[in-house]
């Protein structure tokens, strides 16, 4: 009998990060089956490689760093999903190549890797697609997208809702159609009915609080009912939710453990901050939409979030100075 | 119900394993090993020498200050006087005793008739002179707690919870003697002034609470309080918050809070006359091939034990002293059963922490942590050395019952970390 000795606890959870990373894989299927039905194979395409390019990108920083390989624990793959979804159905192969060997090799790899990243790597990813190829992120159609493709995809276009929105006026599609994605935008933004799924799902499986969504959701639907600029706030405040990438920023983007605040009180300022710098930027910004740069802004926030909230100590009195 | 504390986990509890019946009573062995310090304090200074005989029961090491002295488990000769490896995987000086399967009693201590006219410092002596300590683990000399908390304590409180998946020697010591445990209660709230006493179990002993509910009857100022399962309720502070609603203040005294199976020796030691000389221990894990509960003598070897107990199975990886969450993992099978041993643990997963082990910031330790505490940030400041942020976040409160590293899905080794950070903020202080 060989004895192990360790240190205690002899027994654990079995919880694992690759089960968790698995948990934000599952509850994003509903969103990809509503990217691929709304806008055809090329969706499903899009992300298998978007997926694939990060986990080669990791394969290389290991490599690199003389790490031993870490594409187990599956953030390689979330990242590659999260940034496929977040590009339209029409963005080219390459591009989103482009966007994955920079999320994972500049935004997590030269930071230490998991865990030592500060800024989201799939928002780095599309950040720095928006900054060399704009046009990737600005056309947008309603229609299914050939696959077979792998140059500049030729789109019949069409504008989103936010793009409407900024001009502004209320877009063409009916609130249902916001509800269920039937309408132009990024892959995995549109259907906000999947999304609220793998919010479900995320919250059922305690991946995820619903502190961060709910106030990022909150912040937004409160400054688009208080400034809107339709005849009804209220239907104003609708589409501003489910126009754009709230939904898919709020509940998969923004909740990133690494880049986001542990502290329960950290984390309602930090979804605060969130929505309000998306309604700015969409209101002040030259893009018709904010979710990007406000969630990449707050992510610098997320360490003096959590650094700002009171230390509580057992048996000391709220306010107390300890011993 | 509703938990009582906040964090915590609730694990499978295993108990079932080696739940029901009554312990088995191990016959000695042909040789003990009793170390000198098994408890927390000065350690004894040896009273025999190697050639002595010694009788069941005799006092064969004592020492100043706070310090409980050992008894011999055995009748016999004195074999060997020399430092010995011990669980935890330190060493002590350990008397051996050859047995001379005798079992010739020591008639030192005189069982008493009535407790009625005890005074504290009485009952005080008669407990240090059985060598009785803080049986659930902690291993404190339980007069100095008699003696500090006489005279100033509303509520006695029983510590029956056995909140440590696997273990169920104190459930058995409820069980099996019910009215020795009351007797005891009633022993050490009329010395040292109790107007009300509280055993509190966890739910999960339903058999435990019924025995003691029966035996308690009529006598209104004895309680026994079911608790919702949920560990670490056996934790003092979590049990204190649990059981009155209070949070007991860093750094002050814990009050009149003992141990069942402490009680259950007090007993034995005011009406039996008998020191610390066997121990209930829990054979179990999956694996032991029949997990049970043994009555051992203490300095029994562990794997002596684990023989008597129906042996282990091929796959056992890890052998524990005391529970999964805070039991000591052994590296050899030769060290003795203590006054501490409630459990050997046989367990066929080692689970050992991540080889490269990366947070994600879940947050899920700081739900987990009974205490309150971030052991996502102190990880992190102990491994950069900063003294500063774990003061501030008050790394001293840690008191590693493992909650953290059970739920930490990057299978962190927080505890070991912990541990070193607490030294190094000692180093800080000095």
């Amino acid at each position: 009998m060989n004895l192990t000795v360790t240190s205690a606890p002899h027994i654990r959870s079995g919880d694992s990060t690759q089960r968790t990373m698995l948990d934000v894989l599952i509850a994003l299927i509903p969103a990809l089956i509503a990217g691929v039905v709304l806008f055809g194979m090329r969706a499903l395409v899009l992300t298998v490689i978007s997926a694939a390019g990060c986990v080669v990108a990791e394969l290389l920083v290991n490599l690199v760093m003389r790490k031993k390989p870490t594409v187990g624990d599956l953030s390689a793959v979330v990242t590659g999903v999260l940034l496929a979804f977040s590009l339209p159905a029409s963005c080219p192969y390459w591009v989103v190549l482009v966007g994955d060997a920079f999320a994972i090799i500049v935004v997590k790899g030269l930071m230490g890797g998991l865990g030592q990243n500060v800024f989201n790597p799939a928002l780095g990813g599309r950040a720095i697609i928006m900054l060399f190829w704009p046009a990737t992120i600005t056309r947008y159609t309603t229609e299914a997208v050939p696959a077979f493709n792998f140059g500049a995809v030729d789109i019949v276009s069409s504008s989103t809702p936010l793009q409407t929105m900024a001009r502004p006026a209320l877009p063409d599609a009916s609130l249902l159609d916001m509800f269920l994605g039937k309408i132009g935008g990024c892959i995995g933004e549109v259907c906000t009915l999947a999304l609220l799924i793998g919010l479900v799902y995320l919250l059922w499986r305690k991946v995820i609080s619903w502190r961060i969504p709910v106030a990022y959701i909150g912040a937004v639907a409160v400054l688009t009912l208080i400034f809107n600029k339709g005849d009804d706030a209220f239907v104003w405040m609708l589409y501003s939710v489910m126009g754009g990438g709230v939904m898919l920023g709020a509940i998969f983007m923004a909740t990133d453990y690494v880049t986001s605040p542990a502290m329960p009180a950290a984390q309602l300022v930090y979804g605060l901050g969130c929505g309000v710098l998306t309604v700015i930027i969409r209101y002040f910004g030259i893009f018709p939409e904010g979710v990007t740069y406000a969630i990449l802004i707050m992510n610098a926030f997320a360490w003096a979030l959590d650094k700002a909230v009171p230390v509580k100590r057992f048996g000391v009195a709220k306010g107390g100075a300890g011993k | 119900m509703k938990q009582l504390f906040r964090g915590g986990i609730h694990p499978n509890d295993g108990k079932a394993l080696s739940r029901g019946g009554t312990p088995v009573p191990m016959p000695a062995p042909s040789r003990v090993i009793i170390p000198m310090s098994q408890h927390i304090g000065a350690p004894c200074s040896p009273l025999v020498k190697v050639g002595d005989t010694v009788k069941l029961g005799q006092k064969i090491g004592d020492g100043e200050g706070v310090c409980s002295p050992v008894h011999a488990s055995v009748s016999g000769t004195v074999a060997a006087v020399e430092q010995m490896p011990i669980p935890g995987g330190r060493k002590a000086v350990c008397v051996v005793i050859e047995n001379d399967g005798k079992d010739t009693p020591d008639t030192a201590i005189q069982p008493r008739k009535s407790h009625k006219e005890l005074s504290p410092a009485e009952l005080a002596g008669i407990v240090r002179e059985a060598g009785i300590c803080g049986m659930g683990g902690a291993a404190y000399p339980t007069n100095s707690k008699i003696l500090s908390t006489a005279g100033k304590t509303e509520t006695l409180l029983i510590n029956a919870c056995e909140c440590e998946p696997y273990i169920t020697s104190d459930d058995m010591v409820m069980c099996t003697w019910p009215e020795k445990v009351i007797m005891g209660a009633r022993i050490v709230a009329d010395v040292i002034g109790a107007k009300h006493t509280v055993i509190a179990v966890e739910d999960n002993k339903p058999e435990a609470i019924e025995a003691l509910k029966a035996k308690a009857e009529g006598q209104e100022d004895i309680e026994i309080r079911a608790l919702p399962t949920r560990y670490p309720q056996g934790a003092k502070k979590q049990l204190i918050l649990a059981v009155t609603g209070r949070e007991v203040a860093p750094g002050a005294r814990t009050g009149a809070l003992f141990n069942v199976t402490t009680i259950y020796s007090i007993y034995r030691a005011v009406y039996e006359g008998l020191p610390i000389t066997e121990k209930v221990v829990t054979v179990t894990g999956e694996g032991a091939n029949a997990p049970k509960n043994v009555i051992v003598r203490i300095g029994t070897p562990l794997e002596e034990v684990l023989n008597f107990a129906g042996g282990v199975k091929e796959e056992t990886c890890k052998v524990v002293c005391g529970g999964p969450m805070m039991g000591v993992a052994q590296g050899d099978l030769s060290v003795p059963v203590v006054k501490g041993t409630n459990a050997l643990l046989c367990l066929v997963n080692p689970n050992p922490p991540a080889a490269d082990p990366t947070c994600i910031r879940c947050g899920k330790c700081m739900e987990a942590c009974p205490m309150g505490l971030q052991p996502l940030n102190l990880y992190r400041y102990v491994n950069s050395g900063n003294k500063e942020e774990l003061q501030r976040l008050n790394m001293e409160d840690c008191m590693e019952c493992g909650c953290c590293a059970y739920v930490c899905p990057g299978h962190l080794p927080l505890v070991e970390t912990f541990k070193a950070g607490k030294k190094l903020l000692k180093e800080v202080k000095r």
